[in-house]
């Protein structure tokens, strides 16, 4: 794969987010260095997945957030999700059942990336998921962890800047759990992409290796 | 996340096509009530044509027919699809109820009327299989059977056709009210299952059902298509009557019609208010009763009885359906043989022709007014979504409205529209037409599962690069496809089955199935009227056939 690598620090200055008049972030300060994992942990309630949707510029009409989302020196807070390019995963794969394996991958390749060159970034992308020849299948008819690795090839393909992980490991057994972080750590690094974790699992932080923030509720 | 320009504007589009001629169509038909009518030189205010109608002399048996009829068929319907579910939702194959009962709500209501009529006429099906060994008749009775002079066709009729769409509502609002943990509960405190349902599942459930209810009452009171098949004539319900007053050369009886039609739209208003008061004062009696500790039991004669009777009703919609299907391919089928005795498939063939521009007329109008509902309505779910705006409660009471005012109440207006921007009688107008009734069920269809559609799909989507507008025909239609299928089938069938609103649209320019079978149904030529019911039967049938069928898959490896 020949996915750009960009190098840029993803950076969080004085993020604050509310839902109504209840504040569940204030004065968030964050820099994740490229190739590096730093890992969000908090209750559920204190916000972290709030955090994520608004890194991802997603966050639901009902909350009311500040602060900046800067990519290097770019600043991309009133960019839509889809310029931003931040690869989103949830602890669901949530690969689109109306599309097969390749489709789903395929669905990751930039407009741009035409013709061969398109089926050739996909077929590349099974084999490294050690899925090759699996193009064809309906992604339910896939285990687990095939389906998470198909996520992440999915994301990946989509050339993202840096990599907002929301529980990605969540669902699966123990030591599925293992495999499967290494894969997406590595893949992570070995594109020098930024990564942002969002956990409950001290596990998941220890296996990231990078600095942990924790989040209590309403900090 | 800013909607664009023209989906912005998709709410108040969808209203405008929607509730705007609901409103001119009400507003055109009480002018002329109150004597407003330059076209016709009625150029002032006044009560004269109150005076004439309340001076009609069919008026107060029309009223008296058309009250005891629509009411008499709601309570019916609403108490037996109630007991239905008290004595029989602990049947283990109760969910079976649902495959059963939703081809019955794309049959047409007059279809089901005409089957019905061949079914109970004297000349009918169950005369012939009970003569002439059990009646003793040589030849069909001259009796006043289908219609008859209490309206009792007319309600039976009714029943057949709402018992199932109250089944159906019921079914679709039960999950809401988590009835498996309230029944286990209250089956553990002692109470049997009947009770323990009407005491503890029912008044959660009712609030839920209300509007369908008020839908069923308005229909009750107003319908004109199955009254024209089973309804007595001398005189009829108040909607046939206006009808006829509204048709009728004479000029000056529009007048009168249109006050005809305003009380018709008051009659219902009445109804629902009244019912309304009424289910307080059962609500309070109820209350008593329900803490007053007994717990019922047995039963079993109350329970089989309410099956037979709510089995026989939904056998008799079929059975009525199969009699018109064999009269389109009878011959020969004397009194009282229980089958024709010779066959021909005349009235497909040589009778096509006859039926060719009325089936198509059904086909493009259903599948016109279906997509542009499916459209508007996907149009304002999407908007909903982007704005993160979702409309209150009254909206849903926005979409029930031409549900709720009868037909009759505000074509007249909508007609007069027509006639002044020149497109009464074009298809254009019919298939528009068709949209206000068609769009409310299409969006109650397709609200509930793409409001439930996990938005995490969409957020990736967006993540992977694709836009608001990509991902929308990308992601949220392919994974709504199934229940955006069966939305369309739905609106499809509602247009098949429209009356009132083909006829004075299409001031009689544009035949359907169902304004042509209507139309037949006095006629003697029962293959002609066969050959109507059954296309209009298969055709939201096999909409729904369609719809339901499964798509192409791919490999499936490691799974059936």
């Amino acid at each position: 794969m020949t996915a750009q690598r960009l190098l840029a620090p993803l950076i969080l200055e004085g993020v604050s987010l509310a839902l109504g008049r209840l504040r569940l972030i204030a004065d968030f300060r964050l820099a994740v260095p490229p190739g590096e994992v730093v890992t969000v942990m908090g209750p559920s309630g204190s916000g972290k997945s709030s955090l994520l949707a608004f890194v991802a510029g997603a966050l639901p009409a009902a909350f009311t957030a500040g602060g900046r989302v800067v990519v290097g020196s770019r600043d991309v807070t009133a960019e839509p999700p889809e310029v931003r390019r931040f690869g989103l995963l949830f602890q669901d794969p949530l690969l689109f059942p109306h599309l097969s394996v390749a489709g789903n991958l395929a669905f990751g390749v930039p407009s741009a990336v035409r013709g061969e060159e398109r089926r050739r970034r996909v077929e590349a992308a099974l084999a490294e998921a050690d899925l090759a020849g699996y193009g064809p299948r309906d992604p339910a008819t896939l285990s687990g962890g095939q389906q998470a690795r198909v996520a992440l090839m999915r994301t990946l393909l989509a050339e993202p800047r840096a990599l907002l992980l929301d529980e990605p490991f969540a669902k699966l057994d123990a030591e599925l759990k293992d495999r499967i972080r290494a894969f997406v750590f590595d893949h992570a690094k070995a594109r020098g992409l930024p990564v942002l974790l969002v956990t409950h699992d001290p596990a998941d932080a220890e296996a990231a290796g990078g600095p942990v923030i924790r989040l209590r509720n309403g900090s | 996340m800013r909607p664009t320009g023209v989906l912005r504007l998709a709410p108040a589009l969808t209203v405008a096509v929607f509730l705007g001629p609901v409103a001119a169509g009400m507003l055109g038909t009480l002018l002329p009530a109150f004597g407003y009518f330059p076209a016709l030189g009625g150029a002032a205010f006044s009560l004269e044509p109150w005076r004439m109608l309340l001076a009609d002399p069919a008026m107060p048996a029309a009223l008296r027919l058309t009250a005891g009829t629509g009411l008499a068929a709601t309570l019916i319907s609403l108490g037996l699809s109630v007991a239905v579910f008290a004595w029989w939702h602990s049947h283990p194959r109760f969910g079976a109820l649902q495959r059963l009962l939703s081809p019955f709500l794309a049959v047409p209501h007059a279809a089901v009327a005409l089957g019905l009529a061949f079914l109970i006429a004297p000349s009918g099906w169950v005369l012939r299989l009970l003569s002439p060994w059990a009646t003793g008749l040589a030849r069909p009775p001259d009796l006043p059977l289908a219609p008859d002079p209490y309206g009792i066709a007319l309600v039976a009729g009714l029943v057949m056709k709402e018992l199932p769409f109250l089944l159906l509502m019921t079914l679709a609002a039960l999950p809401q009210t988590r009835p498996a943990e309230t029944l286990a509960v209250a089956r553990s405190l002692g109470y049997a299952p009947a009770i323990a349902w009407l005491k503890a599942v029912l008044p959660r459930v009712y609030p839920q059902i209300r509007l369908p209810v008020y839908a069923v009452l308005a229909y009750s009171l107003s319908t004109v298509d199955m009254a024209l098949v089973l309804a007595p004539t001398t005189p009829p319900p108040l909607a046939v009557l206006v009808l006829r007053w509204f048709s009728d050369p004479d000029l000056a009886l529009r007048f009168q019609a249109a006050a005809g039609a305003a009380l018709q739209t008051g009659l219902v208003a009445a109804a629902i208010a009244g019912w309304r008061l009424a289910e307080m004062a059962v609500a309070l009696a109820a209350a008593a009763w329900t803490t007053g500790g007994r717990r019922g039991s047995g039963g079993s004669g109350i329970r089989f009885s309410i099956g037979a009777a709510a089995g026989t009703l939904i056998a008799a919609a079929a059975a009525g359906i199969v009699g018109m299907l064999l009269w389109s391919v009878a011959r020969v089928w004397r009194w009282p043989d229980a089958l024709p005795s010779r066959w021909t498939w005349d009235g497909w063939t040589a009778g096509f022709g006859e039926v060719a521009l009325p089936f198509g007329n059904a086909l493009t109008l259903g599948a016109a007014s279906g997509l542009g509902a499916l459209a508007l309505a996907l149009a304002c779910l999407e908007n909903e979504d982007r704005t993160g705006r979702r409309p209150g409660g009254g909206v849903l009471w926005l979409l029930y409205v031409p549900l709720l005012v009868p037909q009759i109440g505000f074509l007249f207006g909508v007609q007069v529209l027509l006639v002044a921007t020149a497109l009464d009688g074009s298809w254009l107008a019919v298939a528009w037409s068709h949209l206000l009734f068609v769009l409310p069920y299409v969006f109650l269809a397709l609200a509930d599962p793409f409001r439930a559609a996990d938005p995490r799909f969409a957020l990736v989507s967006r993540c992977l690069g694709a836009g608001p507008d990509a991902t929308f025909w990308r992601v949220k239609l392919p994974m709504l496809g199934r229940a955006a299928a069966i939305a369309l089938a739905i609106g499809f069938a509602v247009s098949v089955a429209q009356y009132l609103p083909t006829v004075f649209a299409g001031a009689g320019r544009v035949p359907t199935l169902t304004t042509e079978a209507v139309a037949l149904a006095a006629g003697a030529n029962r293959r002609v009227v066969g050959v109507h019911v059954v296309l209009q039967t298969a055709l939201p049938l096999l909409a729904f056939a369609a719809a339901a069928a499964p798509f192409p898959r791919r490999r499936r490896e490691g799974r059936s």
